[in-house]
């Protein structure tokens, strides 16, 4: 049975879970604020090429995209219920629920490499490199995919290290059955989760929704 | 040991004072007087207990160590190593200008020096300088803890740094960058340097600076000793935790623009290129949003250490804590709303030239806030003019006169005419080196006793203060003159006339290092010869005085029960006593205490 050790410079457990949860809202704070830099690089050219930017989001499968963030919320749901039963003590729910976040992140993966697939058949590739730039000459596409490729690059990165973080946080309920008092420990990963799921939730209209409105 | 001058409660072992009046909330006082007297053995205890270098000493010990005071002191060591390889860089960059023609170096090896003098004295030397070696050692401390709230987090913080220093000088040996330690595109996106190792170098090394303020942020949100309050923290951890924001909150997005700028450079994706859509100014506009909050990185730790300096060495009450505190949120605030001052003259409307040069003169009244409630903290003090004190009038008189040119360059006409000369470069030197580092040496004096139990030679204090000071002023005021009349910064060469200044300069470059080299070699010296320091050589009252020099593994045996204000200078010296009611050890030991 695991039961966290309280440092022997917090207080008490109390304490020590409130600067486990401070620590971590910081830093998903200083994420936010790396995100910021390229959320600001496409707001800017999103100003300068507004119709070439409506023409690019048509170019992105509505579908692939509407289905990911469905994916990444019911992830987000299923991690903030297996933390709940976790401080109910319901360990083996807990560790099905976080195993199957985990799943529906890969299964996210799956999808977004998918969509980077079909974009390189169709010539499309970062740098502006590739056939339909030379089809499409407008300067606003170049912008456009670069800054998606970053974007959603950048967020899948953060993806994949949350599945990482996800499959071992379900191995170590298991292995080490932990208790509730154990639970926040899994609500700090949770919330790096959410963190994901919230970019996405600006990603997602970005580039999948404001388009021309066809 | 000869016996010091200054306040007779300062010799250890001396009886305690009790009876002042007493500060804490009004269930410490119900609870403190009378029960934590009884605790002398405790202190026994304290005394005998080894000093943390000497807890463990294999060098695994040092390598695994999770201890805030050993990575204080690790960071202490690297960051010197820093300041080292970037003074090198330095005189050698003023050695070329002896001359109008080459001397020393070709162009192409000038351009890469100053880049790498600027990249390794930014990064690598000024911003962790002081928040991760003195912060990490000092702030837990300060607050009574007996660490910071991530340990392991702390350590990693090394490697990361260690590991972007690294990969930086991997870059400098595969052929270094030319781009200066700005980035600019086009040039940085096309330059033939191998500049995507310095780039991920100093990505890696944001990462230490980021966990670092994290750190920080948490730990004196949640270790504070029970008792203090938030207006009861000494002013250096105030200033530890606006720098802590700001690292926090500007360091990420430079580690976006360096990684943007690698794909640019290294994969060629183009995010700043017009031939595809991109913009310059855009690069710009992101990269000063760090780099000038990232200015007050670099100063805001140094005004902490004054604030800790003036109080203890002039043993008065601050003329105003509040002013000094929360001037440094204002410094931290304004600083995010000035970036715009760098780029008067790369396209800017005279209208945003115009706002972003009255919010940069912001910044310049809560800094006269600051010096001026120091000085007025001096005013009928009693004063022990020891060496970091001459390090703080040093300070205080670059400091102004970089700020009062920092005012005059954020005024756009005048900026047009000095943007981008040896002006620029004279007035950032004068707050970097001229303030930062001058703090620095003001730091490593002030807690050398502290953090390595030995007193320095104090003649040779005050004689390499005043050699620092002089060069420093010898190196950088000709540079004012240079700029003023023309001579634009990061030129090979130069016309014959500017020679004479330029000879002048170079000449106090040499000062610098004398006054510098003489500080490292006493310094080194005391480590082996000095005398054994006292517990509170300076009779300050903040709470690393109340713990042995050096402080043992957990830095407090038990938690301190808080009663005096950290510069209540008008009462006498209390003894730092545990705090009865949070403590089970304390508890423990005190029912067998009573049941023989």
């Amino acid at each position: 049975m695991y039961t966290p050790r309280v440092q022997p410079f917090f207080e008490d457990l109390e304490k020590q879970r409130h600067a486990a949860k401070l620590g971590m809202w910081i830093f998903l704070g200083s994420e936010l604020l790396f995100f910021a830099g390229l959320f600001a690089i496409y707001a800017f050219y999103r100003t300068l090429y507004p119709e070439t930017f409506q023409l690019g989001v048509d170019h992105n499968s509505k579908l692939l995209g509407s289905i990911n963030t469905a994916l990444l919320i019911l992830g987000s749901t299923m991690v903030a219920s297996a933390v709940n039963f976790l401080r109910l003590g319901q360990r083996r729910i807990a560790t099905w629920l976080v195993a199957a976040t985990a799943a529906s992140g890969v299964l996210y993966i799956a999808i977004k490499s998918t969509e980077y697939g079909m974009h390189f058949s169709h010539g499309i590739y970062p740098g502006g490199v590739g056939h339909f730039f030379a089809e499409n000459p407008d300067p606003g596409f170049p912008v456009f995919f670069t800054t998606y490729f970053a974007l959603t690059g950048l967020h899948v990165i953060h993806v994949a290290i949350g599945v990482a973080l996800l499959g071992w946080k379900a191995w170590w309920i298991r292995r080490d059955r932990v208790d509730p008092t154990g639970a926040y420990r899994l609500g700090i990963v949770a919330l790096y989760w959410h963190f994901v799921d919230m970019i996405w939730l600006f990603l997602w209209p970005m580039f999948y929704l404001l388009g021309t409105q066809r | 040991m000869k016996k010091r001058r200054g306040n007779p409660d300062i010799e250890p072992g001396a009886p305690s004072t009790f009876g002042a009046v007493a500060t804490g909330t009004e269930g410490d006082r119900a609870a403190g007087p009378g029960r934590g007297a009884e605790l002398a053995d405790l202190r026994e205890v304290a005394v005998h207990a080894k000093p943390y270098y000497a807890d463990e000493t294999t060098i695994w010990s040092w390598l695994s160590t999770t201890d805030h005071k050993r990575i204080g002191i690790i960071f202490f060591v690297m960051t010197s190593v820093a300041l080292l390889i970037g003074g090198v860089l330095a005189m050698v960059l003023r050695l070329e200008h002896l001359t109008p023609d080459p001397t020393v170096m070709s162009a192409a090896t000038y351009n890469q020096v100053f880049t790498l003098h600027g990249v390794i004295m930014v990064w690598f030397f000024l911003i962790p300088s002081i928040p991760a070696a003195f912060g990490n050692f000092f702030v837990p401390i300060m607050l009574g803890a007996q660490d910071v709230a991530f340990p392991r987090l702390n350590l990693a913080t090394v490697y990361f740094y260690l590991v972007g220093l690294i990969v930086t000088v991997v870059g400098l040996v595969a052929g270094g960058a030319d781009t200066g330690w700005t980035f600019y595109p086009p040039y940085s996106s096309q330059t033939f340097t191998t500049l995507v190792p310095i780039l991920i170098g100093v990505f890696i090394l944001g990462w230490s600076t980021i966990l670092t303020g994290i750190n920080l942020i948490v730990t004196i949100h949640t270790l504070r000793a029970k008792g203090m309050k938030l207006m009861q923290m000494p002013l250096f951890v105030w200033a530890m935790y606006g720098v802590s924001v700001i690292q926090v909150v500007a360091t990420p997005v430079l580690g976006m623009v360096l990684l943007i700028i690698s794909l640019d450079h290294g994969l060629d994706w183009g995010f700043f290129d017009p031939a595809r859509g991109g913009d310059l100014i855009l690069f710009q506009h992101l990269f000063w949003f760090y780099s000038h909050p990232a200015v007050y990185i670099m100063i805001l730790p140094a005004m902490g250490v004054i604030s800790e300096v003036v109080l203890a060495l002039s043993h008065k009450n601050p003329l105003s804590y509040k002013a000094i505190a929360y001037s440094t949120f204002g410094i931290a605030f304004a600083g995010f709303l000035t970036w715009g001052h760098h780029m008067f003259v790369s396209g800017m409307s005279t209208f945003d030239a115009g706002v972003f040069g009255v919010l940069s003169m912001f910044v310049g009244i809560f800094s006269a806030i600051k010096v001026f409630t120091w000085v007025g903290s001096m005013y009928k003090g009693s004063i022990s003019l020891r060496t970091p004190l001459v390090y703080v009038f040093a300070f205080l008189f670059l400091f102004v006169f970089g700020g009062m040119t920092g005012i005059a360059v954020a005024a756009t006409s005048l900026d047009v005419h000095w943007h981008d000369t040896y002006f620029i470069v004279a007035h950032f030197h004068f707050i970097m080196v001229g303030a930062s580092l001058t703090a620095w040496f003001a730091a490593i004096h002030y807690w050398w006793p502290k953090m390595t139990g030995r007193m320095y030679s104090e003649a040779w204090g005050i004689a390499a203060s005043i050699l620092v000071f002089l060069g420093f002023i010898a190196t950088f005021f000709p540079q004012f003159l240079l700029g003023n009349g023309g001579m634009p910064r990061r030129y090979y060469y130069y016309p014959d006339h500017f020679q004479a200044l330029h000879v002048m300069s170079t000449a106090g470059t040499w000062v610098l290092a004398l006054g510098m080299t003489i500080a490292l070699i006493y310094l080194i010296f005391s480590l082996f010869y000095g005398a054994r320091a006292p517990m509170n050589p300076w009779g300050a009252r903040t709470l690393e005085w109340a713990v042995p020099s050096p402080p043992t593994r957990h830095n407090f045996e038990v938690t301190p029960l808080i009663e005096q204000d950290p510069y209540d200078y008008s009462n006498p010296l209390r003894e730092v006593r545990p705090n009865p009611l949070y403590d089970p050890e304390l508890e423990r030991h005190r029912s067998t205490e009573r049941s023989p």
